[in-house]
């Protein structure tokens, strides 16, 4: 496993250009707390008194922890500099022709699902579709829940995505604008998934988002969400999102995050899960897209007997970086938790693993198991994987194993000496590595068009390499 | 159909095979006998092309081409199939992908269309019945969680729906019961014809029974030190290869 980072400056080497590295990431610092006191009456809710406290104590708690650097265990082998030392405008809104066809061109775009579309962090009402969406259910954007002041909005919001620790959550809860904000009341099953689905369009400049959603689902009510990042042009920019889901008692929930940004695009993303009493959330967190991305993913039993799988998969090549963090804090007895990532990473890219289960004191019965497995397609790509086990009871079941590995030879030969050519067999056993964790997800469409997106993945890979 | 001429194969710094001669005509199947560690299943892999072994000297023709500088997939698409000794798990890939993906491989190359899903699953379904394989199986990952007998037999299987001009079985009958064996020597004897030929390596006696060879070869030490007829067999297997490998030692003092 390499340690080091990447882009963090090297005194050693380049004393000046570390040293304007410093500057220009200070400079932005500041840049963002001025945004913010200059946003700060125009934003979406200003009129709300609880909201404008919880943004001012986010941008406080920003100024106060600053971008990570790799010296923070938690950011040691994601070096944010890129992003840091990077000035973005806010993204605007638009709605021209060339982002109307490139989202007809984006089969992720056409899940068959109710839809929420996001134009650069921005609801637009015309690329929505909510014909499907049951009468009795309210989901509108969250900027117009918190303009009307939504009691249930302002109970969660903010609430478990940790604005005092995270410096990019922190940065999201002070500058928030829009999201989707979907309530889901007690015993609702709901058919049909529904899809936010959020695309960038990169401008002349760099722009930034912070696209942010609240999920509340009810008691004993069940929804299956799809949150999709998708990036129309391969400019630079940054989307920020936090997603923070709660699940009632017996609440059942599958989420779907799926990062396919612009391949010059950062994404840093959040997704906060609140568990009750028997409630079962099943998440599957895909990345794809983007030049770096960090997810963090916490879930909080904080319920006896709820129950958590975290599914995830990233696909890299070139030069790209993903970090996935995950945290499943079991709070009460009897919770069980099940997590599968797995990574498969091609030419200089790099992925990194963090899993953290923490069972508290009195969790007992916390039955637990993680595993993270890579697939390493070139000698220069890397993978540091780390399990962080922290456990207070005594009457537990946990287990975690990592695996970081090569294709089989003997696979490749086995398929080759029954016809089927070497790129086409490298392939099949990759996508057969990965399909693992994409056969979980049990929406057919959204599993066969992510199927597709990968094989397209892996073909255009092995294109770049033979050139 | 095939001709080995003098062959040499080594495995890193150690040569295995030091000079095969093998003359192999459409319809006709051959036995390769001999101890454990004479270069059985080496001569076979090298046929399939495997590149963990480096041939050092000789050639291999098959149907007037260059065996040896054909990858493994176009030989499997020119009609040359190895039965593996020790067939490899894929997990994730299912049996029916797998077979479908090499047979559309193998019918392109032969200039015929790919089968269709209803095609296919008719000629599977006849097969299955074949090898008395349970249908099941087919919708598992390939091998995985096989039984050592399952393994051997949907290599026979696939060699059934592949239809191979020259099928290699390395070593298919060893940890075979005698019931496996039966159905297994059924699969290979079904595609017998005058037009296909294949060589079978094994250790015993006991396949031959089922598979009535029309030569066998004896390989020791890298070397084919002995052939004949089927009676050949039955001779090793009452004398063993203790008797054949002194016989060879005083002959060359």
């Amino acid at each position: 496993m390499a340690g080091g980072s990447r882009g963090e400056c090297q005194p050693v080497n380049n004393f000046r250009g570390c040293f304007e590295t410093m500057i220009a990431v200070e400079q932005n610092e500041a840049r963002y707390l001025a945004i913010y006191s200059e946003a700060e009456k125009v934003l979406a809710g200003s009129g709300q008194a609880w909201l404008a406290r919880i943004r001012r104590e986010a941008i406080e708690s920003f100024g106060e922890l600053g971008f990570p650097t790799t010296r923070n265990e938690e950011w040691k082998y994601t070096s944010v500099v890129p992003i840091a030392g990077t000035v973005f405008e806010p993204a605007r809104y638009e709605l021209t022709p060339q982002v109307v066809e490139a989202i007809k061109r984006s089969p992720l775009a056409h899940l068959g699902c109710v839809r929420l579309t996001f134009v650069n962090g921005h609801y637009s009402g015309e690329l929505s579709d909510l014909r499907q969406l049951p009468g009795d259910l309210k989901a509108p954007n969250l900027a117009a829940a918190l303009e009307t002041g939504e009691a249930k909005v302002e109970e969660h919001l903010a609430r478990y995505a940790d604005y005092r620790k995270h410096p990019f959550v922190a940065l999201n809860t002070a500058l928030m604008q829009d999201g989707a904000s979907l309530v889901i009341p007690r015993g609702k099953v709901l058919e049909r998934p529904i899809c936010f689905l959020y695309v960038s369009r990169a401008g002349s400049r760099p722009a930034i988002s912070h696209p942010r959603n609240l999920v509340l689902v009810g008691r004993e009510s069940q929804v299956s969400i799809i949150e999709i990042h998708l990036g129309l042009e391969d400019g630079t920019y940054f989307t920020n999102a936090v997603t923070e889901v709660v699940a009632e008692e017996g609440a059942i929930v599958e989420y779907h995050k799926i990062q396919q940004e612009g391949p010059r695009a950062f994404h840093i993303g959040t997704l906060a899960f609140q568990q009750d009493r028997s409630s079962s959330i099943s998440a599957h967190t895909v990345s794809l897209g983007a030049a770096l991305d960090r997810e963090d993913t916490v879930a909080v039993l904080a319920g006896e007997g709820a129950e958590c799988h975290l599914n995830g998969l990233y696909v890299l090549s070139g030069e790209q970086h993903a970090d996935h963090h995950t945290v499943i804090d079991h709070a009460h007895p009897h919770c069980s938790s099940r997590e599968l990532y797995k990574g498969v990473l091609d030419g200089r890219s790099r992925g990194v693993f963090n899993g953290k289960i923490i069972v508290r004191k009195g969790a007992q019965k916390t039955d637990s198991k993680q595993t993270n497995k890579n697939l390493l397609l070139s000698e220069d790509a890397t993978v540091d994987t780390k399990p962080q086990l922290e456990i207070y009871a005594d009457d537990v079941k946990c287990t975690h194993g990592a695996t970081i590995g090569q294709i089989d030879p003997e696979a490749i030969f086995y398929l080759r000496s029954r016809g089927i050519g070497k790129n086409e067999a490298r392939n099949l056993l990759t996508y057969a590595f990965a399909n693992d964790v994409i056969g979980k997800i049990r929406y057919e469409p959204l599993r066969t068009r992510l199927g597709d997106a990968l094989f397209a993945q892996l073909a255009q890979g092995q294109e770049t390499e033979g050139k | 159909m095939l001709e080995i001429k003098n062959l040499h194969a080594r495995v890193g710094n150690k040569e295995i095979l030091h000079g095969i001669d093998l003359k192999v005509n459409k319809g006709e199947v051959h036995a390769i006998m001999g101890p454990n560690g004479s270069g059985k299943s080496t001569l076979a892999q090298v046929l399939a092309g495997r590149d963990v072994y480096a041939v050092t000297e000789g050639e291999v023709i098959y149907e007037g081409q260059n065996l040896l500088e054909m990858s493994p997939e176009d030989r499997a698409r020119a009609g040359v199939f190895m039965a593996f000794q020790y067939p490899v798990e894929i997990p994730g890939v299912s049996n029916t992908y797998f077979l479908k993906a090499a047979l559309n491989a193998i019918r392109k190359q032969r200039g015929e269309e790919e089968l269709d899903a209803m095609d296919f699953l008719a000629l599977v379904r006849e097969k299955v019945k074949l090898l008395e394989m349970d249908e099941s199986l087919m919708n598992r990952p390939v091998n995985e969680g096989f039984s050592g007998g399952e393994k051997k037999r949907n290599e026979i299987f696939q060699m059934a729906v592949l239809e191979p001009k020259l099928a290699i079985l390395d070593e298919t009958d060893s940890g075979l019961d005698i019931d496996a064996l039966r159905i297994v020597a059924n699969g290979v004897n079904a595609l017998r014809s005058p037009e296909r030929a294949a060589i079978v390596v094994t250790h015993y006696q006991r396949l031959l029974n089922y598979i009535v060879p029309d030569f066998v070869h004896v390989l020791s030490d890298g070397r084919i030190v002995k052939s004949g007829g089927k009676e050949l067999a039955l001779e090793l297997e009452q004398k063993g290869y203790a008797w054949l490998e002194e016989a060879v030692a005083s002959a060359s003092r």
